[in-house]
């Protein structure tokens, strides 16, 4: 197995007093798809927002262990927090596109980052929404407001904002769970496409598309991590019964 | 009692009760108007006060009155806002964050003469300023904060967080995402705020009678340091400190500060509208 992307190491974390996470331990393999899954409240989502440290925006929480991407740890004091967001993009369950045009929503981060020249930004544009497999609906309506377009579409042009910056790490949190069977084919034929460059870590909305799009699988159940295997196998012959359990949804 | 016929009477209470509202405000427009309008000629708009105010013009009040909100648009505007984006956006919630909001929500309650006095003895006296346009326009900014404080406040926390959340995942630092984002989309509420503190130190009397006001000073003020006459407060002057006042000149002057006041409520409106056109959630 190549080096891991991401590893996390022993991670624990609270918030409010209420542990949501409890020493995980696994490793991100690069260029390809891992699915978090498992019942809500189980520490999925708070794990990924770890990840690019979007919990820094929260208070009163307490972390311990480690998250290193590329062998370095993202939480040791010289990080640079922006700089470690535009390595590792966020989709989020609502598409929310920013006040503006679409062209406005997807070079908003590479113009933060300091590209300002339209005529760099444009390649971006192009590049970015096809990726997000958007082009071809929008390529003549660039200026026109993002919130005029449909939820699927607000949801690809989400991504592909995410994609503007070239992250390595792409995170996803259930990005489908509002979408149609059409839109929601679109995007995880987008995925398939992207993990040919990017690492990605999806949180679906379903043990089905779990099933459907995952390279690798992680199990989480109540704040512990249970199982993490490679995808075919973890729905297939799950190890631990209270997988099992969730796969052939005897609970959930 | 069926519930059709309930919600009629709530209407017919609520329609009552708002007219009992709007009436008085009607009435005294249209007294002011109908009994100041003659009084309004060139001469009154923009000439000097002659035969001890009983005649002529109230330019110097009408200046002395733009001058001194314009000054305190100028101290109030930047540090009031400033301090609802770091209350808003950057101050944890602490003992000593939820200190600050509650003096503020105080301020708000102290009657303006306090306001006149304090402005009496720190700015007037304390740096010296003497009595003038920056003693009096100091004054009624400070009186002016917390309207313009709270309603930024108010204006920036309606602001979806999720917005901040996404700038973040974008690579955004904290103050990106409120120049680029937040702040555009609060914008028409601080215009609001903003006006509305405004409106209240362009009538106020009492924090100016110590700070600024001249009695009776028939010419236009030459620096920020000169006393300068103000419209409030002549009116107070010729209402109850003159004897043999003309009424017309005194409905005249009402009439004046009312326009002044109804025309920056009008632009604060017009603002509002344009700002919010460009709003897109």
């Amino acid at each position: 197995m190549p080096e891991p992307k991401i590893r996390i190491e022993n991670l624990s974390y609270a918030y409010a007093g209420v542990q949501a996470l409890q020493n995980i331990t696994l490793d991100i393999a690069p260029q390809r798809i891992t699915v978090f899954f498992g019942p809500a409240g189980g520490g999925k989502t708070t794990l990924l927002r770890l990840i690019n440290r979007l919990n820094d925006l929260t208070d009163g929480t307490a972390m311990t262990g480690r998250i290193l991407l590329d062998g370095k740890d993202i939480y040791a004091p010289a990080t640079n927090v922006a700089q470690l967001r535009r390595r590792v993009g966020m989709v989020f369950a609502l598409p929310l596109p920013l006040p503006g045009t679409i062209r406005e929503n997807v070079t908003y981060g590479p113009r933060l980052a300091g590209v300002r020249d339209a005529r760099r930004l444009a390649p971006i544009v192009e590049r970015s929404l096809r990726q997000a497999a958007l082009w071809d609906e929008v390529r003549d309506r660039l200026d026109a407001p993002a919130n005029a377009l449909s939820g699927g579409q607000q949801q690809r042009l989400c991504i592909a904002r995410s994609l503007a910056l070239e992250p390595e790490v792409l995170l996803l949190d259930e990005p489908t769970s509002g979408l149609d069977p059409l839109s929601t084919g679109k995007v995880e034929a987008a995925l398939q496409e992207l993990k040919k460059t990017y690492t990605i870590i999806i949180i679906p909305h379903s043990v089905q598309q779990a099933a459907r799009i995952a390279d690798d699988a992680a199990f989480f159940l109540q704040s512990k991590l249970i199982e993490a295997r490679p995808g075919r196998e973890i729905f297939t012959t799950p190890r631990d019964k209270r997988t099992e359990d969730y796969v052939t949804g005897r609970f959930g | 009692m069926n519930r059709y016929a309930q919600q009629r009477l709530g209407f017919i209470a609520l329609g009552a009760v708002t007219l009992v509202v709007v009436i008085p405000i009607l009435l005294v427009i249209g007294n002011i108007i109908a009994q100041g309008l003659g009084a309004i000629s060139w001469e009154f708009l923009f000439g000097m006060p002659r035969a001890g105010m009983r005649a002529g013009g109230i330019l110097p009040a009408i200046v002395g009155t733009i001058l001194l909100t314009l000054g305190v648009a100028l101290f109030a505007i930047p540090f009031g806002v400033g301090g609802a984006i770091y209350l808003s956006e950057y101050a944890r919630d602490t003992t000593f964050t939820r200190a600050i909001r509650l003096a503020i929500i105080n301020l708000a309650g102290i009657p303006s003469i306090v306001y006149g006095l304090f402005g009496l003895g720190l700015f007037v006296l304390f740096f010296g300023l003497g009595v003038s346009i920056l003693a009096g326009s100091l004054t009624l900014a400070i009186m002016t904060l917390p309207v313009i404080i709270s309603a930024s406040e108010e204006a920036l926390r309606a602001v979806p967080t999720e917005f901040r959340t996404v700038n973040a995942s974008l690579g955004g630092t904290r103050w990106q995402g409120i120049r680029k984002i937040i702040l555009p989309q609060a914008l028409p509420g601080i215009i609001t705020g903003v006006i509305l503190g405004l409106l209240r130190a362009a009538g106020e009397t009492a924090p100016i009678l110590f700070t600024v006001a001249a009695f009776y000073l028939p010419r236009l003020p030459q620096s920020v340091f000169d006393q300068t006459m103000a419209l409030p407060y002549h009116l107070y002057v010729i209402s109850t400190q003159v004897p043999g006042m003309p009424l017309q000149i005194q409905y005249g002057t009402a009439l004046v500060l009312m326009t002044l006041t109804l025309s920056l409520n009008l632009t604060a409106t017009l603002l509002r509208r344009h700002f919010r056109k460009r709003r897109q959630w």
